[in-house]
């Protein structure tokens, strides 16, 4: 039995135009919602496929306002046993006090009896952007940790984890405890089912306060990348550009059969 | 003095790393190179000629299988013996994993991702946030200052003046904890899992303008007429329209066609990352405005379920004909 | 495509179901130079209908909905983009199997085949639904799926081919230009656009929830809010997998849960009228590129939706967890409400600006034509007067109003919503000068465009011991809900003492200046060209004859006019007025509503009682019926109106606001030694008028009703031009289709022993439950039901085919699914108390 413990945020979708809040501190998802990045999104399906293998229990762990109640329930709908909340303003928090706020709830979690051999984050949130969460918190805790893998397999207290590096497929096999980050691309994400939501609904999450002050991000503000000149030849417009499509296709060689 | 972790392949420096360095020198000092593992001659001479004034080097067996804990005991190696304030590398997996280790292991913040820096003391950097979407401007306040460099952040420039690039080995001291987490085996690149996207030709590529699960039918015909393959964004595959491993994107393939062909795709950022290599792009959009159109070679404005129907007939025509 | 041109006959802004059926009636009717705009791409510029659910359940307890909802459907299906699937609606509850009896009533009432099934018959065509979760439902055979954008494609498309449409997408507007003329109105002249500006004379706001930001533009409100409504997708479900095509089940709308579930292909679809009202305003719905899927497709809020998942889980256990099905598609849609519920169709107080919004898919072809119609021949075939933007008080322009409204409302979109239900939210808007008085009175007010109306006072209550039986008491809560026995209590006193009636809601404007007479007399049916102190009563006609209002006006001087009209519609009247106007520069119309409260005084002793107040000349010789005069009453001029809609001796008197209470108080406290009580609109709107066989616009009166029909034609018709003038003098010509005609119940007992009452809409059937219909293809139904106590009767009013238009004819009226049998005591406007209107002088 493994107990994983998957760590997400809520982040704004930004799958469409970025806008910015007023105060240029965050990303503004009121019209596009929030969600839990891609990366995390894998490792709670991870995180389901390890506890679902062997028995283990999942717990869902997030860093933010009462609204990230959401991700978690989410999480929670799609294979997760149980859901931690520090609840805490996410913007206020750089990576390393985000590493500082998981590895708290680590140590009294662990303390209380419930250990968390494995924890899956991911690879970087698609926010903030910041590449370190994962390494930073291993430090806390003195674990190892691989970063940046899409598949996670446990067997005999050894974590196997694989994913692309610049030579190859690569492969790390490493005791636990251990931290892993995911990248997404090595599994697929499950929908949540109509019973799995409602199973969700009922699971009574663990609220937490911030363990210490923040230090914070450093951030200074954020901004909107200047528009890129366009160079773009319009072929036309409706149906009536398709010869000058099939004129381009030619020009190009792709067409040739 | 700025010190820069360079990565090495078999075409010597990497092209990211080359940037970083360029980077690197506009900072003002000079500039040290740290490299883990092989070094040939060719290597040593771009350094040079990158302006690179001595190569803290670092071999052994430690550093036979990658480890991310180990080589950030290589960097920080170099560190001492560079006496750097400042610490680059490049954004790739390998130097965000390994400049995180540093960062953690030195108790300094690290900047991703960034496109440019102003001032010292503090350092004020912009780095992309949001997969490139948007910008933030951060303080860099410690010493020394960790901050990886985004790819085309600059355009790699040899310096002005070679530098000596005197190669010097370093002396690391590994530890067993390092070395828990490391490469245990690597075998041949992962098999395309994406139908031959990635090595694609031609890819047609479809977005939330397809409308539903169903209206896929013309742009799988267009893809079969040109011999392409399909690729499409996150939205399609979040609405469960088509299966995940075609979509193009930060997070999904990142293609690099002669021609693409986006219909209905408004060229949100995520997916630019994964097509911007793309030879030539033609774009079909109903808005003239999206940003997939006005990064686009050509562009046809129109709902792609008429445009593509019309293509697919004229292609048709002139076979037949 | 094409750019957008310099000049248009007409703009169309939007091209979502109503944009695009606008276009297509507009060239269809003969409109040239028609430009069609919408700031997103085609064919799904997205808007709510790209997001719409496109189900359709035809029977509404509005005849005008349902109407629109039948040519919709009609239209779809010429367009051959409808597909039938029946449709249920579920009752979890008693209360709901008596809300679906009532449903049914409308049914027989609108036509439309519909019955009540157990849930053995739900299973047998939902086989997936489980029956221990409900009692009962409502079987529609007739409901059906649309495929709302390729009917829009084909409309457009339709009006394209006739070269008459040049559609522009991807251009926004970004302003509306007016001009004013000589008689102070605004007129449209100019939209412009991200593209350019187009000028033109008449320009349509068909943009659904984008319609508030866009009428701001050129001043006008047109008051409706985004609001979601979630939606959910789930599989691929096995059952549904294995059969072809988009919808092979009935669509189930679970009514006690506020949910529906409609099946949608391989998923089901399960949306939600549950949760909290979630509102929006227009400027805060995000661009194309900021919105994930579409602007009207918002983030879905899961926390939201939770309970209803349950409920439905509950309904179809089997199906919805199936094994591999999942969510995959959920979202938080934006819809059109008002704060009546009602569209918002026509031309709004900026001349040549139309307004077509607040929409819905099943109404959506019907409001096109309607629409179309109206702007081609100043009126629809289908009477839209309940949806009229004119109808708007300045109170309801508020988007706060809006909001407040809709927020209590949405829940009740599935709700039982008894037919005098009052709103709760944003009331008291509007408070006569004798409202603290009326408080103390014990008053239980109703709502009447934003003023606080007394429908009854309990300080009355002590009459119910004197009247005893007479009141006609109610045994039924339904029947009663919403009701007092005092009403009946308050109109015996007045018919045997007097009654004074607070009418401070009644909209009154002056018409001044050297047009005023031309302006009303084009405007009026009656001779308006009457000497100076004369009181008119007249009907209002839109150009086929159909009635726009019923309304009095006095003749105060040779140029000066004032018209007193009801509140409900007198917003719609002022503009009929203001369109007449003769564009000389110098006559105007004032609204004079927040200047002049009106008191009514009526009954036997209403004389006695006023001239004990005055010195004026108040008798029959003195002041005589249909005049009009000033007098003092206790040293306050006051605007006496000698007319009356209880059948009684008296007058309405038009006081200035600051001396109305005062006014109020004097004529109560002179009336107590007479017996005179205050009188709520209970009597003045029902139980008086009806027994007077007085009608009322908005229940007997209506856009799709004649003068003849309604038995309301005079010996002459006046020679001076009205609007409706030619359709008026042809209808004389012709033999009536419909009769309105007044009935009394025989017999109220029903099955379970009670005594039941009817409220109104309900079918009047032959004897043994046979349907009639009438010369227009109409099957009879309720207009207005109530007691009326003076002569012991429950009275109702309903339109008959005329060879069933017979006094003493016996016929039968179904209410809650029984018969109850009823006899025509009167086929014309003869009333039936006091045919002789001896009691009026």
């Amino acid at each position: 039995m493994t107990n994983v413990l998957v760590c997400v945020k809520r982040v704004p979708d930004s799958t469409s135009e970025v806008v910015l809040t007023d105060d240029g501190q965050a990303v503004d998802g009121r019209y596009a919602g929030f969600t839990t990045s891609a990366h995390e999104e894998c490792a709670v399906e991870l995180a389901a496929q390890v506890t679902g293998a062997d028995g283990g229990e999942a717990t869902v762990l997030t860093l933010g306002d009462d609204d990230a109640v959401e991700q978690l329930r989410s999480s929670l709908a799609v294979g997760c046993h149980a859901a931690t909340h520090v609840v805490a303003e996410a913007h206020r928090f750089g990576p390393a006090d985000v590493a500082r706020e998981i590895a708290a709830v680590v140590r009294e979690h662990e303390a209380a009896g419930r250990s968390h051999d494995l924890i899956l984050l991911g690879n970087d949130a698609a926010d903030s952007g910041d590449f370190q969460v994962g390494i930073r918190l291993a430090y806390e805790l003195g674990r190892p940790v691989v970063n940046g893998v899409n598949q996670v397999s446990v067997a005999d207290g050894v974590v196997t984890a694989q994913g692309a590096g610049p030579e190859g497929h690569e492969t790390y096999r490493v005791p636990l405890p251990a931290v892993v980050t995911v990248l997404e691309g090595g599994v697929e994400p499950r929908y949540p089912s109509v019973q799995g939501r409602m199973k969700a609904k009922k699971v009574a999450i663990e609220q937490r306060t911030p363990a210490t002050e923040p230090a914070g991000p450093d951030r200074v503000r954020l901004l909107l990348p200047p528009p890129a000149p366009s160079d773009v030849q319009i072929l036309g417009k409706g149906a009536d550009a398709a010869p000058a499509v099939v004129d381009v296709l030619e020009k190009l060689g792709v067409l040739s059969r | 003095m700025t010190l820069v972790l360079v990565e090495i392949d078999a075409g010597g420096v990497i092209e990211v790393s080359r940037e970083t360095l360029t980077f690197a020198r506009s900072l003002g000092d000079l500039v040290d190179a740290v490299v883990v593992g092989d070094l040939g001659d060719a290597a040593r001479d771009q350094l040079a000629s990158y302006g690179v004034r001595t190569v803290h080097h670092a071999t052994g067996e430690a550093f036979d299988a990658y480890a991310g804990a180990a080589w950030a005991a290589a960097v920080q190696a170099g560190l001492r013996a560079s006496g750097a304030t400042h610490l680059l590398a490049a954004g790739t997996p390998r130097g965000m994993e390994v400049l995180a280790h540093v960062a953690a292991r030195e108790d300094v913040p690290m900047a991703a991702n960034v496109l440019s820096a102003e001032g010292s003391d503090p350092i004020v950097v912009t780095r992309q946030v949001v997969g490139g979407a948007a910008l933030e401007e951060m303080r860099l306040a410690q010493s020394p200052t960790v901050l990886t460099v985004a790819g085309h952040a600059v355009e790699p420039r040899p310096a002005d003046a070679p530098g000596a690039a005197d190669v010097v080995d370093l002396a690391v001291d590994v530890s067993e904890a390092d070395l828990v987490a490391r490469v245990v085996s690597t075998e041949e690149p992962e098999p395309d899992l994406s139908g031959g996207l990635r090595s694609a030709r031609v890819v047609v590529g479809a977005g939330r303008g397809a409308g539903s699960a169903d209206g896929f039918g013309e742009l799988l015909e267009l893809t079969e007429l040109l011999d392409a393959s399909l690729g499409v964004s996150r939205v399609v595959t979040s609405l469960g329209w088509r299966p995940h491993h075609e979509q193009v994107g930060q997070t999904g393939s990142r293609i690099s066609p002669d021609l693409y062909i986006p219909c209905g795709i408004s060229g949100a950022i995520q997916h630019w990352a994964g097509c911007s290599s793309a030879k030539n792009i033609l774009a079909i959009n109903t808005d003239p405005d999206a940003p997939m159109v006005t990064k686009a070679t050509y562009a046809v404005i129109g709902d792609l379920h008429e445009v593509v129907p019309a293509i697919n007939a004229e292609i048709r025509r002139r076979r037949a004909g | 495509m094409a750019t957008v041109p310099p000049t248009a006959r007409v703009v169309v802004i939007g091209a979502g179901i109503v944009g695009n059926s606008l276009v297509h009636h507009l060239a269809r009717l003969g409109w040239r130079d028609i430009v069609q705009i919408d700031k997103g791409p085609l064919p799904n510029p997205g808007g709510s209908t790209g997001h719409a659910s496109n189900f359709i359940f035809p029977v509404d307890h509005s005849r005008e909905i349902t109407d629109l909802t039948l040519d919709s459907v009609r239209q779809y299906k010429e367009m051959g983009v409808f597909t039938e699937s029946g449709g249920f609606e579920l009752a979890r509850t008693e209360a709901r199997m008596e809300e679906l009896r009532r449903r049914m009533s409308s049914a027989k009432a609108w036509g439309i085949e519909a019955h009540l099934v157990d849930p053995a018959f739900v299973k047998e065509k939902v086989p997936f639904i489980e029956t221990d979760q409900f009692i009962g439902a409502f079987w529609t055979p007739s409901v059906g799926v649309v495929d709302s954008l390729r009917a829009g494609t084909i409309m457009r498309e339709s009006a394209l081919e006739t070269g008459a449409l040049t559609v522009v997408p991807t251009v926004e507007v970004v302003g509306l230009d007016t001009e004013e003329d000589g008689a102070g109105r605004r007129r449209i002249t100019r939209v412009r656009t991200t593209d350019g500006d187009i000028e033109a004379e008449t320009v349509v706001i068909a943009c659904g929830v984008w319609s508030p930001k866009i009428g701001d533009m050129a001043g006008i409100s047109i008051p409706l809010t985004p609001a979601v409504h979630q939606m959910i997708s789930v599989g691929p479900c096995p059952q549904l997998a294995e059969q072809e095509g988009e919808i092979s089940f009935p669509i189930v709308r679970d009514m006690d849960t506020f949910c529906y579930e409609r099946q949608h292909g391989a998923d089901m679809e399960v949306g939600s009228y549950a949760h909290r009202a979630i509102l929006h305003e227009p400027e805060d719905i995000p661009s194309i590129e900021q919105a994930k899927l579409s602007p009207t497709e918002m983030p879905f809020t899961s926390d939201d939706f939770d309970p209803q998942l349950e409920q439905a889980y509950e309904l179809m256990p089997e199906l919805l967890g199936a094994d591999g099905a999942e969510m995959r598609y959920a979202i938080n849609g934006l819809l059109s409400l008002t704060c009546d519920g009602s569209p918002i169709l026509g031309e709004s107080e900026v001349r040549g600006l139309w307004t077509a919004a607040a929409v819905w898919i099943k109404e959506g072809p019907g409001v096109g034509r309607a629409v179309a119609e109206w702007m081609t021949h100043g009126h629809p075939e289908i009477d839209v007067n309940a949806s009229d933007v004119a109808r708007f008080h300045q109170h309801q322009k508020r988007r706060e109003h809006t909001r407040l409204r809709t927020t209590e409302a949405f829940i009740k979109t599935y709700g039982i919503i008894h037919p005098s239900e009052q709103y709760e939210s944003d009331r008291e808007q509007r408070l006569s000068p004798m409202h603290e008085s009326q408080k103390k009175l014990g008053a239980f007010f109703y709502e009447t465009a934003g003023w606080e109306r007394p429908h009854w006072y309990e300080s009355n209550a002590h009459l119910l011991e004197v009247y005893g039986d007479a009141v006609m008491p109610r045994e039924h809560e339904w029947d009663s809900r919403w009701w007092s026995p005092i009403i009946n209590a308050e109109h015996l006193r007045m018919r045997e003492a007097a009654g004074v009636i607070d009418l401070s809601a009644f909209c009154i404007f002056d018409i001044e200046g050297p047009g005023a007479l031309e302006s009303v007399q084009r405007t009026c049916v009656a001779q308006c060209d009457v000497a100076v102190g004369k009181v008119v009563y007249t009907p209002v006609l839109d150009a086929r004859g159909g009635f726009k209002s019923d309304l009095t006006v006095m003749r105060l001087g040779d140029d000066h006019f004032r018209v007193v009209t009801g509140g409900a519609h007198g917003m719609a009247d002022r503009k009929s007025f203001t369109d007449q106007l003769v564009d000389d520069g110098a006559t105007r119309l004032t609204d004079r509503t927040d200047e002049l409260s009106t008191i009514g005084l009526w009954g036997p002793r209403a004389r006695d009682i006023l001239a004990s107040l005055t010195s004026d000349d108040v008798s029959d010789a003195g002041f005589g019926f249909l005049t009009c005069r000033e007098v003092q009453v206790k040293g306050t001029p006051v605007l006496a109106s000698r007319i009356s809609y209880v059948g009684e001796l008296g007058w309405e008197l038009y006081v200035p606001m600051d001396a109305a209470a005062g006014v109020w108080e004097t004529l109560l406290e002179a009336g107590s030694s007479h017996g005179a009580v205050p009188v709520g609109i209970g009597v003045y709107g029902t139980t008086g008028r009806i027994e007077k066989g007085y009608r009322a616009f908005g229940f007997e009166l209506d856009g799709e009703r004649s003068i003849v029909e309604a038995g309301m034609q005079r010996p002459k018709v006046k020679t001076a031009d009205f609007v409706g003038r030619e359709a008026y003098l042809r209808q004389r010509e012709e033999a009536p289709r419909t009769v309105l005609c007044t009935m009394t119940v025989d017999d109220h007992t029903s099955a379970s022993g009670a005594k039941r009452y009817m409220l109104g809409g309900e079918p009047i059937l032959t004897r043994d439950g046979g349907t009639l219909t009438d010369g227009h293809g109409h099957h009879p139904y309720v207009t207005t039901a109530g007691s009326a106590p003076s002569l012991g009767k429950h009275v109702l009013m309903a339109y008959l085919p005329p060879d069933q238009a017979v006094i003493g004819n016996q016929l039968a009226v179904s209410y809650m699914e029984e018969l109850y049998p009823v006899t025509v005591g009167s086929v014309d406007a003869t009333p039936l108390l006091d045919p002789a209107n001896e009691r009026i002088r």
